[in-house]
Order: C-alpha cells, then sequence, then structure tokens
C-alpha cells in the first residue's frame, strides 16, 4: 500500500463529512460575513460598510443602550446572563453533586433534576409561562407571594424582572448538565486524600473549599465553557417565553438576530449580529481547538 | 434496609462523617432542591388532566387540599383532534427518525478516516471540525434558507433532514472519533494481514464494537431534534408540516390564556423525550457530557 492511495482512502471516508459541512457552515458563514456589509432583504441590495455595525453599537436602544441608568439592551442583557446563568447552574450543580453523593435518595434527586434538560427549552418556556403567571390563581409563584403577604409580580411583563426571569429558567435547565458533570468528578476524586484530611481534623467544608474544589477545577471550567457557549445562542427559551418583550426588553443577543432577520426582513442587520456573535465566539474556538491539543499530548 | 447499609458503606468510603445535625439539614436542603426542580414541571402536568373550569378557576396546587377533585384526559383528546397535534406528532417524528440516523452513517465514515486512517491533512481538517462546532447556526441560516428557496428544497423534510444532520456532523465525528482511537490497534492490523478492505473493517469490525457510543449518539440526536424549534422555524413554513415545537409556539399565540390546552399540548411534546429518558437512563450520562461540546 502506497502513501498515495493511503492519502486517497483518508480522504475519501472524510468527504461526505467535509462536503456536508463546508455547504451547510463554512460557505455560509463566509457569505453571512459579506452580507453583514450591504442592506437588504434576502438578497444583498446596497453595499454600506460597517454602517450596520455602526447602528448596532450607536442607534440600536434594543441592542445596546448606555443613554440611561441602569444601561439596557440585548448586548447588556447577555452579559447578564453571562455572569449568572454559569453562575447559578455550578453553584446549584455543585452543591446536588456533593450534597446528594452517597444520600440513600441520590437517584431520585438526579433523576428529578435531570427531568428540565430532557424536555425541551419550548417546553421549559411555556412550564415558567405558567409558573410566572401574574393572576395567584394560576401561578403558583404568585400564589406564594400572596399567600405571605406580598403583592404578585409581573414576572415577565416588567423590564425590572424579566431579564432575571429568564436566566432562573436557564438556571432550572443547565442545572441538570453541571450536576452530572460535577459528580462524575467527584466521584472520581482521590478518596485516600479525603481520608487522609479527615484523619487530620479538616471539617467537611474545609475538606469541600480546600481540597475537593481546586480538584474539580478542571470540570468547572468546561461546564462554564459549555454553557458560555450556549448562552450567546439561545432563541427558543426567550422566543417562546416573551418573544423578547415587553417591548424588547428581554432580547439576548441570538434572539436579536432571529428577530431582525426573519420577523423585520432586515437581512443585511440581521447578518452583522450573526457577525458579532461569531466574533464573540472566537476565543472560545481557540480555546477549545487549544485544548482538544494539549489532551491528545 | 439493604439501600441504607450500602449507603452507609458509600459514607465511610467517601471519607465524609457527619454529624446527625448536619445529616438532617443535608436532606432538608435536597427536598427543597427537589421540591423546586419537580413542582414547575408537576403544575403543568396535574393541569394537563383537570377540567377547563377548575383549571381557570383555582390553582393546580388545591388538587392535594379539596375532595371533590376529578381528573380526565379530555384535554389530550381536544389537543390531539381538535387542533391537530396527532398530525405533527407524527410530523415530529418524520423529521427526528432521519435526522438522526443521516448524521450516524456519514459522520461514523468520517470518523473511521480521522481515527483509524493516516492521510496528510488530517490532523488540521480534525481541529478545523472541532472549531467549527463553536460555530453559532445563526451565521448558517439565511445562507441556507437562500439556497434551499432556489433549490425547491425549502419547505421539505428533506431539506430539514439535510440542515440537521449538517449542523451536528462536526460534533458526532468528534464523538465517534474518540471512541475509535481507543480501539486496539492490533484489531486492525490483524484483518489487514487477513486482507479485509479499509470498508469492511469500517463496517464489520469498528461498528459493531461502537455500539455504545452509537446508541448514546443516537439517543442524544433523538431528543435535541425532537426538541428543537428554530430550524422547523425557518425551513419550514407550512403547517401542515408543523413539528410540535412549532406547534405549541402556535397554540400559545391563539390560546395563550388557555392552560389547559397549553398544558396538555405541552405534555405531549414532552411525552417522547420523558419516556426515551426513564427508558435509556443508563445512556444518559455519557450522552450529556459528551454532548456538552455541541451547540
Amino acid at each position: 500500500m502506497g502513501t498515495v492511495s493511503n492519502n486517497t482512502r483518508g480522504w475519501l471516508f472524510a468527504a461526505p463529512v467535509l462536503l456536508l459541512v463546508t455547504l451547510y457552515l463554512v460557505i455560509p458563514t463566509l457569505w453571512t460575513v459579506y452580507f453583514s456589509f450591504f442592506t437588504g432583504g434576502f438578497q444583498p441590495d446596497r453595499f454600506i460598510g460597517f454602517e450596520n455595525f455602526r447602528r448596532l453599537f450607536t442607534r440600536d436602544r434594543l441592542f445596546l443602550d448606555l443613554s440611561g441608568f441602569p444601561w439596557s439592551g440585548a448586548l447588556l442583557n447577555n452579559i447578564l446572563w453571562l455572569v449568572f446563568l454559569p453562575a447559578g447552574a455550578i453553584a446549584f450543580g455543585m452543591t446536588i453533586a456533593v450534597l446528594a453523593d452517597a444520600h440513600p435518595w441520590e437517584r431520585v434527586i438526579k433523576v428529578i433534576v435531570f427531568v428540565p434538560i430532557v424536555v425541551s427549552n419550548t417546553a421549559t418556556a411555556i412550564i415558567f409561562r405558567f409558573l410566572y403567571n401574574m393572576n395567584p390563581r394560576i401561578g403558583f409563584l404568585n400564589a406564594v407571594l400572596t399567600s405571605l403577604g406580598f403583592k404578585p409580580r409581573p414576572w415577565l411583563s416588567s423590564r425590572e424582572y424579566v431579564t432575571f426571569a429568564l436566566i432562573a429558567a436557564a438556571v432550572w435547565i443547565w442545572t441538570a448538565f453541571a450536576m452530572t458533570v460535577f459528580s462524575a468528578t467527584y466521584k472520581a476524586l482521590d478518596k485516600d486524600t479525603l481520608q487522609a484530611a479527615t484523619v487530620d481534623g479538616a471539617g467537611e467544608w474545609q475538606k469541600f473549599w480546600l481540597i475537593s474544589l481546586p480538584m474539580m477545577a478542571h470540570a468547572v471550567s468546561f461546564v462554564f465553557i459549555t454553557i458560555f457557549i450556549q448562552t450567546i445562542k439561545i432563541v427558543d427559551l426567550v422566543l417562546v417565553a416573551t418573544d423578547g418583550g415587553p417591548a424588547g426588553a428581554s432580547r439576548i443577543i441570538g434572539f436579536s438576530f432571529y428577530w431582525e432577520t426573519f420577523q423585520n426582513l432586515d437581512v443585511g442587520y440581521g447578518s452583522a449580529i450573526a457577525v458579532v456573535m461569531l466574533v464573540i465566539l472566537l476565543p472560545v474556538m481557540v480555546l477549545q481547538v487549544r485544548r482538544f491539543k494539549a489532551e491528545e499530548q | 434496609m439493604v439501600a441504607q447499609e450500602r449507603s452507609d458503606a458509600m459514607t465511610h468510603a467517601t471519607g465524609v462523617y457527619l454529624t446527625a445535625y448536619a445529616r438532617l439539614l443535608r436532606s432538608i436542603v435536597l427536598c427543597v432542591i427537589s421540591l423546586v426542580w419537580l413542582l414547575p414541571t408537576l403544575g403543568v402536568f396535574i393541569s394537563s388532566i383537570r377540567p377547563r373550569a377548575a383549571v381557570a378557576a383555582t390553582g393546580w396546587w388545591t388538587v392535594f387540599t379539596r375532595l371533590d377533585v376529578t381528573f380526565r384526559l379530555q384535554n389530550y383528546h381536544e389537543v390531539i383532534t381538535t387542533h391537530a397535534f396527532g398530525r405533527y406528532f407524527v410530523n415530529s417524528f418524520v423529521i427526528t427518525v432521519p435526522s438522526t440516523l443521516l448524521p450516524i452513517a456519514v459522520a461514523s465514515l468520517g470518523a473511521y478516516a480521522f481515527g483509524c486512517l493516516k492521510f496528510r491533512g488530517r490532523n488540521a481538517v480534525f481541529l478545523a471540525l472541532i472549531a467549527l462546532m463553536v460555530v453559532p447556526l445563526q451565521v448558517a441560516w439565511v445562507p441556507v434558507l437562500q439556497v434551499y428557496v432556489r433549490l425547491g428544497l425549502a419547505n421539505t423534510f428533506p431539506g430539514l433532514w439535510l440542515a440537521h444532520t449538517s449542523f451536528v456532523l462536526a460534533f458526532a465525528t468528534f464523538m465517534f472519533r474518540n471512541f475509535f482511537v481507543a480501539i486496539p490497534k492490533d484489531l486492525f492490523d490483524c484483518a489487514r494481514i487477513e486482507g479485509a478492505g479499509e470498508f469492511a473493517i469500517y463496517s464489520r469490525i469498528v461498528m459493531p464494537i461502537s455500539m455504545p457510543v452509537v446508541a448514546s449518539f443516537f439517543i442524544f440526536q433523538f431528543m435535541w431534534v425532537w426538541n428543537e424549534l428554530m430550524n422547523a422555524l425557518i425551513f419550514l413554513q407550512h403547517p401542515r408540516k408543523y413539528p410540535l415545537t412549532v406547534a405549541i409556539r402556535g397554540l400559545l399565540s391563539q390560546y395563550g390564556s388557555e392552560w389547559y390546552l397549553l398544558a396538555a399540548g405541552s405534555f405531549v411534546l414532552m411525552s417522547m423525550p420523558l419516556l426515551v429518558f426513564f427508558v435509556f437512563q443508563r445512556f444518559f450520562t455519557y450522552g450529556v457530557t459528551a454532548g456538552a461540546a455541541k451547540g
């Protein structure tokens, strides 16, 4: 078998994957970057240079509004998502992974926490519309508040609450993922080290912060990066839960892309948003490639 | 009893020694967390089997304290027949199965190339695939739709199958390749000495022993496509072709306050993933952990 035929064979096996990926991802990406410099509906109409980007960052109040305090817009909301979604999912996921470990109810608890990631974002959006319903005879959360003597709150229809209400729904989904990864890591920790610490008189709290957690740093960063990527891409949860409302207050970048492109048919402008998303994810791409290279060596 | 003993043994193995107070606190925290994760879904489920008038008048939690509670399946009957969720269920199925099988066929071939064959440019191309896993679909939707409209693939199931397949390929290839590289090299050498061709080695040796990873991917992708909204929303325009995810969005815009109907509709949507989850639970940890890298 010569090298040449080996080469050909390898490329032949890889050909279907490479063909489809090129047609569906590589070429479309280039086209979208090109389109982001034009105005137009589904065909590029007029070249306008960086005008779409300028409009996005300076004149689109639903994308970025720095004129009043607190700042607002899809980009700002997305930053809130990027901070609180991973933080919430990691905190709950870690709590459950550690506390439920070797607990008699471990399996049941994990199944319960896992259900949200099994049902779709679409279903979750509806589940939370129901939970957050303004009417305290329908929405459970407002029923609890009312019975405690508070006033019911419009969780999904006030600018003040909506982003955090949606982030809470996303935490509810992503905790399962964090829990699964952390649980597997926690069970694989070196038990002798923990045992030795116990002998030396360390409490459970100390052992967690000083030994277990540092040993799980890799798992934490893996979960963080995964959720980070998702947070940039999400559309469906926001679309079904609020349609980006009230008055655009719950928009995030991925949603803005969808709305400008398919609702307002401002495709050049939507393409510019897609390019911004790509630029945000570029460092993550480099990181993932580096990570893989390091693991292979 | 056995479970209790086993858990005590495990407790000792982990080196966790808790006081009675700490044990109680741990159980309470776990209880609260379980309730928070259970109640939202449970509320929708209970509402899906309560009569319309009851759902509109009182909260679902009152079923635990009232005596005159009736449950019925009529909401499901209504959403499946009057609102055509029976057809949407079939559509979801027709969309999901090929979108799950196609990537297995295509990606396993590619993974064989990247994991079991040596060729020039292999590593560079594979690293490019890893980078592509991160690319947001937002950069692909418009150009693909434009081409689809020209080729007559817009608004067709094959168009959607191909889109779902292509969007998951980088990840699927990555997942299969990581399994394939762990197969002992002797196996390939023996087969090659026996004179087996590469395709025979792929189809008769590698694929049969890779069933665990194929099954994990199958379940992961099945649920992903079943639950997916955006691709269907963008590539299908005709309501007769909608899957459940798109259909329920329509139901929401028309009957946004009819919770008996929305609850039943949501559970029709959730029924399949929940069934798959409870039947194939053991594949899940692997699928989720591996699936993490995908967008």
